[in-house]
Parts: C-alpha cells; structure tokens; sequence
C-alpha cells in the first residue's frame, strides 16, 4: 500500500508543510515549550493532520526546521502508534479489542467492520481507498464497549449490527 | 449525579455531582456551580499551608501508585531557583479505566481549578495537561475550557487579581501507553520517544527539562478544590475505618456487569456492594468468575476473594491485589481466563517501550506461549516456563510496565489452573489458529 509513498516523482513534488497557517501554529507553539525539540509532537500532528500521514521527505522538513536530525525525528514518529508511517485510507477506524472490550464482543465488531468497508484485513485499505481499519489497544472507555475510533470521531457501544450505518457518514 | 446511571444511595458524589450535566463544563456554567471558590481561597494561602492541607487530608494518587499527594508536592523545593512545572497526567490508557476522561468530558474546570492549586502549592508557572491523543472529544472539551479559564481570570499572569501567573498548556499525546508512566511522559512532553527514566533523580529534584516537576493524576487534582473548600480534616474523615485510605474513590467498572460505569464512593465500601449492588450484578443466568480490580497491571482476584473485600489500599492488597487506578474488569462465567489473559499480554508486550531486555522479551515471549497453549500446542512445562519468565520480568526493570504484563499471567494460572490444563491436556478445542 505504501509503494508509491517515496517514489522519485513524489519527492520532487514535495510542497513543504510549514508555510503560511501551520508556520504560524508551529511558531505559536515556540511560545509553549523552552526548548524547539519540544514542539515535536505537536509539529508532527500538525503534518499529519495537514497530510493525512507523516512522509520520509516531511520528517526531513521537520528535523529542519526543529533543529534536529531525520533519524531522531524518525525515531519518534515510529515510537507513537497513532502517526502513520505511510497512507492510509480517507478514513481510518480503529477498534479497540483489549481485554474489557474483547469480553464484550469486541472481535466480533472488527469482524463486521473488515466486511462492511471491504478491508478484509487488518491493517490493509479498501479498493477504493475510503478505509483502512486497524485493532487499537484499549481506548480508554471499557464501560461502553466496543468504542471504535472513526478519524477524530470517538463513537461508543458499538455492535456489530451497528457499522452499516456508522459507515454511512463516511463517504 | 451518576454516569452514565443515576446515582446509587450507596455512591458519595463529589468528584462526580456534575457528570451528566453540561451546563457544568463552561467557565461560567462552573462558577454558578460553585466553582473555583477553592481556587481564590488557596490564592489567599501560603504555599506551605495548602500542601499541608492536603497533607491532612489524607489523599493519595489516584492514578495507580497511590502516593500521599501532599508528601509529594513537599519534595518540591521551597525556593523557585528555576522553573518549576505540574504534569497533569490525563493519558489514560490501563485497561479497565475510564474514570478521567469522564472528569475531563463533565468538568473540566474542576481539573484546571485542582491543576491550579496544585500549581500554587509547588510554585510553578506552568501546567502542561498531557492528555491521550485518542481522547478526541476531551482534548477539545478541555482546550475550550482553558481558553475559557484564561478569559475568566482563572488562567494567565495575574490569576484573579492575585499577581501569580499560572499558565496551561495542553500536549497531546500520540498513541503510547508507557507515556502515562511519569519519566516517559516528561521524555514525551519534551519531544523525545517515551522510554521511561531511571529514578533517582525522581521528578522533584529533576524533572522537566531538569527542573523541579509534580506529576498528578486527573483525579487526584480534581479532588483538590474540594479539600482546599472544606478543609483537610473533613476529607480526612471520609472513611469506613482504614485511616490510610481517606476520601472517595472513582471506580471504573466494565465487562459483564448489568450497569457498567463510573461509581464514586467512600474508600474502604465493600467490593461486593459494588459489584452486585450498584453494577446490577452478572447478566441474567450468569454468575461471577473473577474481577481485576484496579486496571489491568493488578493480580486476578476470584469470586470468592470479592466476598470480604472493603475497597481501599490496603483492603485490596491484603487480599493479593492492588486498588491501583480503580479500573475493576468484571468477568462472569462466560469468560475464557487464558485467552483473555493473552489478550493482556498482548497489550504489554504491543506497549513495552522496549528498551529493558526483560520487559522486551518477556512481554513477547509471554504471549507467545499463551498463544500456543490456545492452539492447542501448549507442553505441561509452560506453565512452569511462564511462571520463570514471570519471575525475571518483576522488579527487574527501569518501570513497572514488565511486572504488570507478569501479575495478570501468575495470577491466572495460580488461581485459574484447571482452564490452562483444560488446553494444554487438549480437553478443550483449540481456539487460536496459525500460531
């Protein structure tokens, strides 16, 4: 899926992040932190929020404009679960199915999901490029099993019955 | 007010009077509440005296280790030679959990209102709120609110006409459980990857960018404004008995209870009242197998070991388990012990920041195995092997987060053995395929 991700003609293409609005969220961010290396978790959400996935070309930018190297901004970036290292689709659906939630029928939620968008896999993105669902661990609100993690959507007491028609508000 | 129930007669709302309510999260929604009258009341206090207050009250944290909060914000130096910071530490991430995010998504000022005391009472500048990066409706129910805060003179550089500066900043987090751990928060917040820190120097001394730093978790900062209205003797004695475990409690309670949710009580309430009483009880036709009763990092405890059971430090301890965040996983009968515990395992070993061989390897080779004996290959020595790994991935870490993946594990096959024969003895039909 990531094949095309760093290909010649998208690094010549590259149009960096950090200009115009985001320059100025990154600088406002200057003012919340002491040190510039500080800022990079909240730069990295900024290029994935920009972006949709965080590249080899915008770790570079980062690195640069951060005052760090690429391979400790590499470092961190694959040190967080929720940055992607590579596309994914529109819209990215993460289900939790630890434990609290796994009693509850959780797997039987990720089951529906994978059919309902046409994944069939963990992990992998639909034909048509509208989702990739993924198992997350515990989201953090086991009394509402099964919450499921719908791009910034947070949606609670899901059951398999249910997907159908969240996936409708995805288009 | 109870959530997502009406409170029980057997709760004593006081972190939780307002889940439920939104006219609760605004600034002025707050106010007309009650709100932040603990807040200029501590403004007019020496530093010293609200850490004594809260030393007085008895509170411990509530994320997990359950440290007295005021003997900790005493470590604090008394002179600001450098900047001083607070970590409110909202990354919620233990299974079983998910009392703060109700405090964050109900009321929010309560948390900044606690987060500023705290602040005054170590004297330091600046908050920085790290909240999980999964927490979507939070992180924008909590930006709002300390915009708000800011408006309404409760946040900035002259917090209500007092001349102290108190400033929030809110770091997202980015999908790592171990960053609730609080060195690796301190790495995560100062852009670094979340490997926890070898202690000492414990965050007082260097925290932060090496300067003094407090951690707190969102509930135990939230209880703050109350002791600081009321006074510390009155929290104090809100308890059943055990003199170490004052206050009330939030306790998460999930899986197969009738009526999952937050219940807020007094320390040292029976357990069984909870789980029978305020849950509801099994779902019809069903009957109680085991509990974890403090987020999922604390040893199983079987049906009958909830039986006499007062919920408070010591109380769940002395029973072989821990109260720790409070996160109770309710299992019925239903319930197959050793794929849910390699449903654990699983989790630690996908969190283990992995830079301690022990936790690595361990947590891997924990699920492994696990994952074996579900699919029927499992040899009558892993058990011993499991217990042997357990063994060398407890104490022997730079954090906790290898003994918590090992206790679930010893605890299950100790107190749930016939359910590892049952697979191993290939009685049972193997569950797990392609292993």
């Amino acid at each position: 899926m990531s094949a095309g991700a760093h290909s010649p003609a998208q690094e010549e293409s590259y149009q960096p992040v950090f200009v115009g609005d985001a320059l100025a969220k990154l600088e406002a961010l200057f003012a919340q932190y002491p040190t510039r290396p500080a800022c990079l978790l909240p730069a990295l959400w900024i290029v994935q929020e920009r972006r949709g996935w965080i590249s080899e070309r915008a770790v570079a930018e980062v690195a640069d404009v951060l005052g760090l190297t690429p391979a400790y901004v590499k470092g961190v970036v694959t040190f967080y679960t929720m940055y992607h290292t590579h596309p994914v689709g529109r819209h990215f659906v993460q289900v939790c199915t630890t434990s609290p939630c796994n009693i509850c029928g959780a797997e039987e939620v990720t089951k529906s999901f994978l059919k309902h968008t046409g994944c069939g896999e963990l992990g992998a993105t639909s034909a048509d490029g509208r989702f990739t669902v993924i198992e997350v661990e515990c989201l953090g609100a086991c009394g509402f099993a099964t919450p499921v993690l719908i791009d910034d959507d947070f949606i609670e007491s899901v059951t398999p019955e249910r997907v159908p028609g969240i996936l409708q508000g995805y288009k | 007010m109870g959530f997502p129930h009406p409170s029980h007669s057997k709760e004593h709302p006081l972190l939780s009077t307002h889940f439920g309510d939104a006219g609760a999260r605004s600034f002025d929604g707050w106010v007309k509440r009650g709100g932040y009258e603990g807040l200029k009341k501590a403004l007019q206090m020496p530093r010293d005296q609200v850490v004594e207050t809260v030393k007085t009250s008895g509170l411990r944290g509530r994320g997990g280790a359950g440290f007295p909060t005021g003997l900790k914000w005493s470590f604090m130096p008394k002179e600001v030679s450098k900047p001083h910071y607070l970590v409110c530490n909202a990354d919620e991430s233990e299974p079983g959990t998910f009392k703060d995010r109700e405090i964050m998504r109900w009321t929010p000022h309560q948390l900044i209102e606690g987060c500023a005391i705290a602040a005054h009472a170590i004297g330091a500048e600046r908050i920085y709120i790290y909240i999980r990066g999964e927490f979507t409706p939070e992180l924008k129910i909590v930006r709002a609110a300390v915009d708000d805060a800011y408006r309404g003179g409760a946040l900035g550089g002259n917090v209500f006409g007092s001349g102290r500066r108190i400033e929030v900043v809110i770091h997202r987090g980015a999908g790592a459980y171990i960053c609730g751990e609080e060195t690796a928060m301190m790495n995560s917040i100062e852009g670094k990857r979340g490997n926890p820190r070898i202690k000492p120097p414990f965050p007082a001394q260097a925290g932060l960018w090496a300067c003094p730093t407090t951690i707190n978790n969102v509930e135990t900062l939230s209880a703050v404004p109350h002791i600081i209205n009321r006074g510390g003797e009155w929290y104090e004695s809100l308890c059943l008995g055990n003199p170490k475990s004052t206050g009330t409690k939030l306790f998460s309670v999930c899986g197969h209870v009738q009526r999952p949710g937050n219940y807020e009580v007094v320390m040292g309430t029976p357990m069984k009242d909870l789980v029978y009483d305020m849950c509801g009880g099994m779902r019809p036709g069903r009957t109680l197998k085991a509990v974890i009763p403090g987020g999922s990092s604390v040893p199983i405890m079987t049906a009958a070991e909830i039986e006499d059971c007062p919920m408070d430090y010591e109380g769940i301890a002395a029973k072989g388990s821990m109260l720790g965040s409070g996160g109770m996983i309710v299992m019925d009968d239903s319930t197959d012990i050793v794929y849910q515990v390699m449903r654990l395992a699983r989790f630690y070993a996908h969190e283990s920041c992995a830079q301690c061989t022990q936790c690595r390897e361990g947590t891997a080779w924990t699920t492994r195995i696990l994952e074996r004996i579900l699919a029927g290959k499992g040899k009558p020595e892993d058990l011993n092997l499991l217990l042997d790994l357990a063994e060398n991935m407890t104490g022997k870490t730079i954090c906790v987060l290898s003994d918590s993946c090992a206790a679930p594990v010893v605890s299950a096959i100790k107190k749930f053995p016939a359910e590892f024969d049952a697979y191993i003895s290939r009685r049972k039909q193997a569950v797990m395929v392609g292993v």
